[in-house]
């Protein structure tokens, strides 16, 4: 039997006592109806080896200046609504903890190549759209819940072929870094391109020709140069760049 | 709602936050140009020959300065870059080179981004560069 040690107040104290690290935390405001241009709010936030960027924002929020716009949700790095660029790069604010940024500076902004709602928030209206567009679901004449069929079995080899790429939580991340899409507003992009491929590579889908047809155009797959950094920033493992080439491999008759 | 936050060019800047992918991508970029702009001026620098062999002569003397010279070897750098990178875009462009897909594990790391596609980079660096020395060791008599 484990024994119990009472805690005394002094180790109490010591446990519950804040850390003495500090961050500048630096935020975009901007509101496109009212203001020119962005500008960056400062202050100072203390934080610990668990704090993530999320959590330094809604402490500024919650204390400093409740003006400040930011979307989220679950706080686990499931829901897709904190994407943001950190010092630089797009990540979803509640799965960055500020300890591993080693800086002592963190500046968050709202996603690139998305439209600007305000400070932080940005729309996602257009990435809905083409994901959409992909047809994001099974296409087959029979349907699993008509009678006379049977739910459609898969071994779990079938699954491999695609699981990876059900993981898209639809973060809006890749996008963000993306290098067409920085450039090209009609690009289809990586996160559209990966769900086509996750529902291709499904042999419970027969939509492969119809979806290949949509997105077998110069601002679709062609698009894509293969500069990697859609799977770089994905939070879940995604590898965009890897469902685009493959994608590729089928439109250009390398695979069945 | 402001219109797309688009990154622009202000993209190309500062590759290296997205790995050795996006500088290879970057580098592709600013070869192509490079490579494009050399093939127009060799167009030019070639016709000099309708108006006669002097004519012809002094624009060889162009590349026969110290600017002439670290130009030609930018321009073998650019080729053979140009060409390594090339050769690997192509096959991982064909879906080739990034194994099966597979279920990922924390911490995710991308089949795309893997070791055989970094190190054809590095190669394709490491070749121009090679090429670039041997080139100036041609042009400077070494």
């Amino acid at each position: 039997m484990a024994a119990i040690f009472p805690v005394s107040s002094q180790e109490k104290h010591e446990k519950t006592k804040p850390s003495a690290k500090s961050i500048t935390l630096r935020i975009s405001k901007f509101n496109p109806g009212k203001d020119h241009a962005p500008t960056f709010l400062e202050f100072p936030v203390s934080y610990e080896k668990w704090t993530t960027v999320l959590d330094a924002i809604l402490e500024v929020k919650n204390y400093h200046d409740h003006s400040i716009g930011v979307r989220y949700s679950c706080r686990q790095a499931m829901c897709g609504s904190c994407g943001m660029i950190i010092n630089g790069k797009p990540k979803l604010a509640c799965f960055t903890k500020i300890s591993e940024l080693n800086s002592n500076v963190v500046t968050v902004e709202p996603m690139n190549n998305f439209p600007l709602i305000r400070d932080l928030v940005v729309g996602f209206e257009r990435m809905f759209s083409t994901h959409k567009r992909i047809k994001p679901y099974i296409v087959r004449e029979d349907s699993e819940i008509s009678s006379g069929t049977k739910e459609f079995l898969q071994s779990p080899e079938d699954v491999e072929k695609y699981i990876q790429f059900a993981g898209c939580i639809k973060c809006g991340l890749c996008n963000s870094a993306c290098p067409t899409m920085a450039t090209d507003s009609t690009f289809i992009g990586p996160q559209a391109l990966a769900q086509a491929y996750r529902y291709i590579a499904d042999n419970r889908d027969q939509g492969k020709d119809k979806r290949l047809r949509i997105i077998d155009e110069r601002h679709g797959i062609w698009g894509c140069h293969f500069a990697g950094s859609c799977s770089q920033v994905c939070p879940k493992g995604v590898d965009p760049a890897m469902g685009i080439q493959l994608l590729r491999g089928y439109l250009l008759g390398y695979k069945k | 709602m402001e219109k797309d936050r688009k990154e622009g060019i202000r993209g190309m800047a500062n590759p290296g936050r997205y790995g050795i992918e996006r500088v290879a991508y970057w580098l592709m970029r600013i070869t192509g140009l490079g490579l494009l702009a050399y093939f127009i001026g060799h167009i030019y620098e070639t016709s000099s020959l309708l108006d006669g062999k002097a004519a012809w002569n002094s624009m060889l003397e162009l590349t026969q300065t110290t600017e002439g010279h670290i130009f030609l070897a930018l321009v073998i750098g650019m080729c053979v870059f140009h060409t390594g990178n090339g050769i690997r875009l192509m096959i991982a462009e064909a879906g080739f080179g990034f194994g099966k897909a597979r279920r990922p594990d924390y911490p995710y790391t991308p089949s795309s981004l893997n070791m055989k596609n970094k190190l054809c980079i590095y190669v394709s660096i490491g070749l121009a560069a090679l090429a670039m020395m041997y080139g100036l060791g041609v042009m400077y008599d070494v």
